[in-house]
């Protein structure tokens, strides 16, 4: 047994610094030995938080949520001594092109979206990039799971959920075509009315062919028999028997219900709703169908001047009071801003939420709305040992340090290309003469 | 009723004789034998609209030759007069529309272009930019159309003002009467008036690609045309400027969108001492007050806003609260208007056939009739300079005259003729005189028959002869025309109608028919009563002024407000007080007096301030956003060198991007010009004062800044099709060398003009002024500070050493994502730098983007401030600042100086804003957390001491606007 306090842990990372120059960290290897956690603050993810707790993991599975620290079976395990801070579930980003897009505006980095209106059969789980540069900083505030989702549009494809640790797509899928993703038509344009230089809305004169070209895929994938041959209709197959979901995106109330009333009357058994502005209003409908929603867009502006001034910032308490399954997404925001996922939540729990439950909307709720609550989402025993440590509240920017984090017990490099820089240029100004 | 006496009478007809004709093509030769006429009508009986406002009862209006001789009290019609009986009919001066585009062809559209930018003119002699049209004259275009003139004879408009909407300078219009001459004779004022507007119109030059780079060169024009008009012979040829020199005496119509715009564009006519008829949007209403105050006249439209689609309630809330404030408001503009004592005239444009309608509905919210009136006759005339030659029934004015059934703007009011200089037209039969009881005469049936008139229809029933009332299961139509009548009628037991036709006798009509039976009979329908008559007193009888259905707010937006917060006195004791100073962050309270911070420390004397517990909130400075582009009506003008635009002629105080952040704890800001060119326009710094005009926002005797940028952005990475020097990073540097060594060029040549002897300058032609050079000698000169968009290290140091090299500084280096690679060189050159807390990746030259910038920038010795660029993140900078702290382990008093004090420095407002310290500006922000918490709720943000933003009150107005919305959709939906 070797007790290490974390603040010596700390140390050892930073004077490994610069020898980890790597322009993308390399992925950690496997757990080698039994870890226990002592005297941390855990958040389990479920809403409930254990002081003076301790986690135990072995082969990257938890072992042992709970406060006993003398459990005889850590008798061979290494002892880490928190002193108190704060241990957190990976949040998970469940919509995402991460591992897609490197550079919005370079085409030649650009993998999100493929042509065409129906890419049923296309998936992101071959095309994820585990050397993106913007992966790493994701995973220093605590981001350790994503849901990387093909975009553009009706269906767009299939998205995969993965850890953000990996030597390649293979080897860092959690779970491959976790679900098919529809972009709702919008029944509305706004447009600049040439005449008067007002924008004006009017109805899309392509909806009715656009819902017509939706309604013959479904209609020819329930009949479809494998012959001829579809791709598209063949990978529409697992949305009918319940091994794939239906992630729904859609924004505009109407567009909710007809989407969802849609989606049911062709026997599609897990659905849910990504955007959901206007879930609010319809909330009725989203509980009897049991329609989850991820609400992507926490840190934007209201939709409609006359909207109050924090709407945005309150719908998730308003949605989790009204009963539904919320997660906070943040596919709405640039890419490189939805690391700041956890900042998303702990905006929303400045509005209503209590800081728990805003924790379990980039956790345990994220991961049961990509269906891979049985591995992650929350620290309980039996789950992956995908978690980080931080010095404070990892909601809260001032305070989200993170000292460790492990995805499924391997204890990931949190140093990046962006630290390296720091540390370069923090060295560079402490030798030169200032002027001050 | 006034009788004009003798002596005007008198004075009056010799004025005529003397200076008045009519229009009259002597040089053209007839074919055919000579039609020459004196025509001299006297119009009889009718109520006589005159110039005071007031009715003639029962006068008679004298025309010769097209021109009103004289106005009389009834009595005998003079000699050499044929009369005509206008009983029962009310005249009026024929109608000015000042703003139509009648007989004109409309300008054509740019073609669409290819993306590259067009940058030449099209080459001919006029201006270097085609939207400069001042050479145009719309005579030249006129002629006649004998459809549209009817149809704008049938709004009652006698004559118009025929413009060429086209272009910035529009040039010249023409007043011209809708008569059936030809242009010869149609044409009153061939050059009437001079039109502008900021849209470029036809013209396919790219440039000026927004209303602030149309205002730069509005001002641009005015000082070419002075200098232009010193040299003689001219030094090139510029037909265009030629004719704007000619056209300054005309009266300046100055077209906007809006009434923002107004005052804008009136702030830009005094710089060149000149006025504007403005030419408004819909809107001017809902600022009225500020508008009086500019002592201009408008010219608006009587347009109302379709009703809004409500009836569904997810459609409905995409309805803005503006739109449903406007859509019940907007008829009562007009009133609005003249209660501020504004002149205007009224325009039919937009209304077009609801024109009438909309001026009726103006008149019974409480637009005085006589207002209207005036609107759309003296004034134009008097805006027009014409006042002498029309807008009012007098002597020598043209017989131009507009015969209504009833009072004008009365709902029952229908328009029967229109005069153009003595022209009649017909524009609808009238039957009035035909209302009365008769008695039908056909073969043996006698029936007792009313007639009444309903707007142009006759309405006849057949009635029971001692009752009056309608006798039920008959049946009768009378068709009337001026020369015949038909009348079919069939009564209880019928076959089919009676069917007879006739003519007019003394008493009634009379002819022959035939009954349902084919009988052949003849018949009389002779008068033998009169049907009770509406008073016309009555009907002239002011109604009571109708009360406003709910106040303008201000702004005219949702969380708008009747009246605006005041300046209060307040202490807020207990808080913590982040001071910024060397205090540092204490317990105390803190006094604001006067829009002033009082007094800081402990047990504060208050007076009879407004006591705020602070206990367990935070106190901080108001954030200050280095780099905002919200409340803006446009971001970028396309010219590599827009220094002479100013953001300032942009601004929409009616963002409620304001007011979101003042509920993010944001009291002010610089907006910039956008960073689609090196060097970019000229920023305007404001104060959060919600509720206030454009020109209430800005901060008095503020410094003044300017945008530079560097980069992608400027040399138009992502479009393909761009043309427009530069295209490379090398390219950037070479426009700043050339500016400023051609601002340097600039200044040398003013200098030596001005050290030259007044008697010298007169024999010397002055040098042109610049609004570009004008702005970067400033800048040389270290009187415009530089905020400069940059990105990758070696751009950075480029404008470095192109400032040293012209001997200034660069002020702020804004975004500067890559300012920790050459922190050390900014700060000894002495930049600051306000940048992004954590954004990169978006493109190619922030792949080197750290969060920790900020840290290791104020590391080197930087001011450091953290801007948001964006609307939303404006709203929680104190959210950014809290990320140095996680980024770089800035210290938390450090953080949030980076929002505050910080920006407040490189913006040069550190002597009144930025910290808490007694006589700076109480720009505070109360916190119900640590102010740099993800968790942190601004409770208050005070500007000037004005508490703009409160979290009750937010609350309440939030109640307001629910109940506010659902009570104006209600009465939507009642309609």
């Amino acid at each position: 047994m070797r007790n290490i306090s974390m603040i010596v842990l700390a140390s050892l990372l930073v004077t490994a610094m610069p020898g980890t120059m790597a322009w993308v960290p390399t992925p950690a290897p496997d757990q080698a030995e039994p870890i226990a956690i002592t005297n941390a603050t855990i958040h389990i993810g479920d809403g409930s938080v254990i002081n003076n707790g301790v986690l135990a993991f072995d082969q990257g599975v938890i072992t042992y949520v709970g406060t006993d620290a003398n459990r005889p079976e850590f008798f061979n395990h290494q002892l880490i001594n928190l002193q108190g801070l704060h241990i957190y579930p990976g949040f998970v980003l469940p919509n995402t092109s991460l591992g897609l897009l490197e550079i919005a505006n370079l085409r030649a980095t650009d993998d999100v979206a493929e042509t065409g209106d129906i890419n049923a059969s296309v998936r992101s789980a071959i095309a994820y990039n585990t050397d993106s540069e913007l992966i790493p900083t994701f995973r220093f505030n605590g981001i350790l799971t994503a849901g990387v989702t093909p975009e553009g549009g009706l269906i767009s494809g299939r998205s995969s959920v993965f850890k953000l640790d990996g030597w390649n797509w293979e080897d860092s899928l959690l779970k491959a075509d976790a679900a098919m993703h529809m972009n709702w038509p919008d029944r509305i344009r706004r447009q600049r009315n040439e005449t008067t230089g007002v924008f004006e809305n009017s109805d899309n004169p392509d909806y009715p062919y656009m819902i017509q070209m939706l309604n013959s895929l479904f209609q020819d994938a329930r009949t479809y028999n494998g012959s001829p041959l579809n791709l598209n209709l063949q990978a529409m197959q697992p949305l009918f028997t319940g091994e794939s979901k239906l992630f729904i995106h859609a924004n505009d109330a109407r567009d909710i219900i007809a989407s969802v009333q849609f989606a049911r009357s062709y026997g599609v058994t897990d659905i849910v709703l990504v955007g959901g502005r206007d879930a609010l209003k319809v909330k009725d409908l989203l509980i009897a169908e049991s329609v989850a929603v991820i609400y992507e867009s926490v840190h934007a502006l209201p939709a409609q001047e006359w909207f109050d001034v924090d709407e945005q910032f309150k719908v998730p308490f308003q949605l989790h009071e009204a009963g539904i399954l919320v997660g906070i997404g943040g596919g709405e925001t640039a890419l490189d801003s939805q690391r700041n996922l956890p900042f998303f939540a702990g905006t929303a729990a400045g509005y209503g939420l209590d800081r728990e439950t805003a924790l379990s909307m980039i956790t345990s709720h994220n991961a049961e709305i990509l269906g891979v609550d049985d591995r992650i989402g929350t620290l309980i025993t039996g789950k992956d040992a995908t978690f980080f440590i931080s010095t404070g509240d990892a909601l809260d920017m001032r305070t989200n340090q993170l000292q460790e984090a492990f995805i499924q017990g391997r204890m990931i490099d949190l140093f990046g290309n962006q630290q390296a820089l720091y540390q370069r240029f923090l060295e560079r100004y402490s030798t030169l003469p200032m002027e001050q | 009723m006034i009788i004009p006496s003798i002596r005007q009478i008198v004075l009056s007809l010799s004025l005529f004789v003397l200076f008045s004709s009519t229009l009259a093509q002597e040089t053209a030769t007839p074919n055919g034998i000579a039609d020459n006429r004196s025509e001299a009508l006297a119009l009889t009986g009718a109520t006589l609209y005159l110039p005071d406002g007031q009715y003639l009862d029962n006068g008679t209006l004298l025309i010769r030759d097209g021109l009103i001789v004289d106005v009389l009290p009834a009595g005998d019609v003079p000699d050499g007069y044929f009369a005509l009986d206008m009983r029962g009919r009310y005249v009026y001066p024929g109608l000015i529309d000042i703003n139509t585009g009648y007989g004109i062809p409309a300008p054509g559209r740019p073609a669409p272009g290819s993306g590259a930018e067009v940058l030449e003119s099209s080459g001919l002699a006029y201006n270097a930019n085609d939207a400069i049209r001042a050479h145009y004259r719309a005579v030249q275009d006129f002629k006649p159309d004998q459809s549209r003139a009817e149809e704008l004879r049938k709004l009652g408009f006698s004559m118009v003002l025929s413009l060429r909407a086209d272009g910035i300078a529009r040039g010249t219009s023409s007043l011209v009467l809708l008569g059936s001459k030809n242009a010869n004779e149609s044409v009153l004022l061939a050059d009437a008036a001079a039109h502008y507007s900021l849209s470029k119109g036809s013209s396919r030059q790219s440039l000026p690609s927004s209303p602030m780079g149309s205002i730069a060169l509005l001002r641009q024009t005015y000082l070419d045309a002075q200098w232009y008009e010193q040299f003689s012979p001219r030094p090139f040829t510029d037909e265009s400027l030629e004719a704007w020199i000619n056209n300054r005496s005309l009266p300046q119509i100055m077209e906007v969108s809006d009434w923002q715009q107004a005052l804008t564009l009136h702030e830009v006519a005094q710089e060149f001492g000149t006025q504007y008829l403005i030419k408004t949007g819909d809107d001017a209403y809902q600022r009225a007050p500020e508008l009086a105050a500019t002592g201009a006249s408008l010219i608006v439209p009587v347009i109302f806003p379709d009703t809004p689609e409500v009836a569904d309630p997810f459609v409905a809330d995409d309805v803005s609260f503006s739109d449903l404030k406007h859509w019940e408001l907007a008829p009562f503009g007009l009133r609005l208007l003249n209660e501020q004592g504004i002149r205007f005239a009224v325009t039919s444009a937009g209304a077009e056939e609801k024109f009438h309608e909309n001026m009726s509905l103006a008149v019974r919210n409480g637009l005085p009739a006589s207002v209207a009136i005036d609107a759309l006759t003296r004034v134009p005339a008097q805006m027009l300079g014409v006042e002498n030659r029309t807008g009012s029934l007098q002597s020598g004015r043209l017989a131009n005259l507009l015969v209504s059934s009833a009072p004008l703007f009365t709902e029952d009011a229908r328009l029967l003729e229109n005069w153009v200089q003595g022209e009649r037209f017909i524009l609808a039969d009238s039957f009035d005189q035909h209302r009365g009881r008769y008695q039908l005469q056909a073969g043996d049936r006698t029936l007792a028959v009313t007639l009444d008139v309903d707007a142009a229809n006759i309405e006849a029933s057949v009635v029971d002869a001692s009752s009056g009332e309608a006798v039920e299961g008959t049946d009768i139509s009378v068709d009337l025309t001026t020369e015949m009548i038909n009348i079919n009628f069939a009564l209880p037991g019928d076959a089919g109608n009676t069917r007879l036709s006739g003519w007019s006798i003394a008493n009634g009509w009379q002819g022959s028919g035939l009954t349902s039976s084919g009988e052949a009979v003849n018949w009389q329908l002779e008068r033998v009563a009169d049907l009770p008559v509406a008073d016309a007193d009555e009907q002239l009888a002011p109604e009571p002024v109708p009360q406003l259905p709910s106040p303008v707010l201000y702004p005219f937006a949702a969380y708008g407000v009747e009246t605006l917060p005041l300046q209060q006195d307040t202490v807020i004791r207990g808080a913590t007080v982040w001071t910024n100073e060397d205090s540092g962050t204490i317990q105390t309270d803190v006094l604001i007096r006067a829009g002033k911070i009082a007094a800081v420390g402990s047990d504060l004397d208050a007076g009879n301030a407004l006591e705020v517990d602070g206990t367990g909130k935070h106190l901080t400075p108001g954030i200050i956003d280095e780099h905002t582009h919200i409340a803006l009506f446009a971001i970028n003008e396309g010219a590599t060198n827009s220094s002479m635009v100013r953001m300032r002629d942009v601004v929409d105080s009616q963002d409620v991007n304001i007011y979101r952040n003042l509920a993010g704890g944001v009291v002010a800001a610089q907006q910039l010009h956008g960073s689609a060119n090196p060097i970019g326009g000229q920023s305007s710094l404001i104060k959060m004062r919600w509720g206030q005009s454009p020109q209430g926002l800005r901060i008095e005797e503020s410094a003044e800044f300017i945008k530079f940028a560097l980069g992608e952005n400027v040399k138009r990475s992502t479009n393909p099709a761009s043309v427009r020097y530069p295209q490379s990073r090398m390219g950037v540097e070479q426009v700043f060398i050339d500016a400023f060594s051609q601002a340097r060029e600039y200044e040398q040549n003013w200098n030596a003009y001005n050290a030259l002897s007044a008697a010298q300058q007169r024999n010397t032609s002055a040098p042109r002024r610049d609004l570009v050079s004008d702005a970067m000698v400033e800048v040389l000169n270290g009187e415009r500070y530089v905020t400069a968009h940059s990105y990758v290290q070696s751009e950075i140091n480029m404008l470095l050493h192109v400032a040293d090299s012209f001997d200034f500084t660069i002020n702020t280096f804004t975004h500067i994502l890559e300012g920790y690679k050459v922190a050390d060189k900014m700060a000894a050159h002495g930049a600051g730098g306000s940048t992004f807390s954590d954004w990169w990746a978006f493109k190619w030259e922030v792949r080197e983007a750290i969060p920790y910038n900020a840290a290791l920038m104020q590391q080197a010795g930087m001011v450091v401030a953290l801007n948001s660029d964006d609307a939303e993140m404006s709203r929680r900078l104190n959210q950014e600042a809290g990320k140095v702290v996680k980024y770089g382990g800035v210290s938390e008093s450090d953080a949030l100086k980076m929002i505050t004090l910080n920006p407040a420095k490189l913006l040069h407002l550190d002597d009144r804003m930025g910290s808490i310290r007694v006589g700076k500006d109480a720009d505070l922000v109360l916190w119900n957390d640590h102010p740099l918490s993800v968790y942190a709720l601004a409770m208050t943000t005070w500007v000037d001491g004005v508490a703009y933003f409160d979290r009750e009150r937010d609350q309440q107005l939030r109640r307001d606007i629910v109940s506010e919305r659902a009570r104006i959709i209600s009465k939507i939906t009642a309609e």
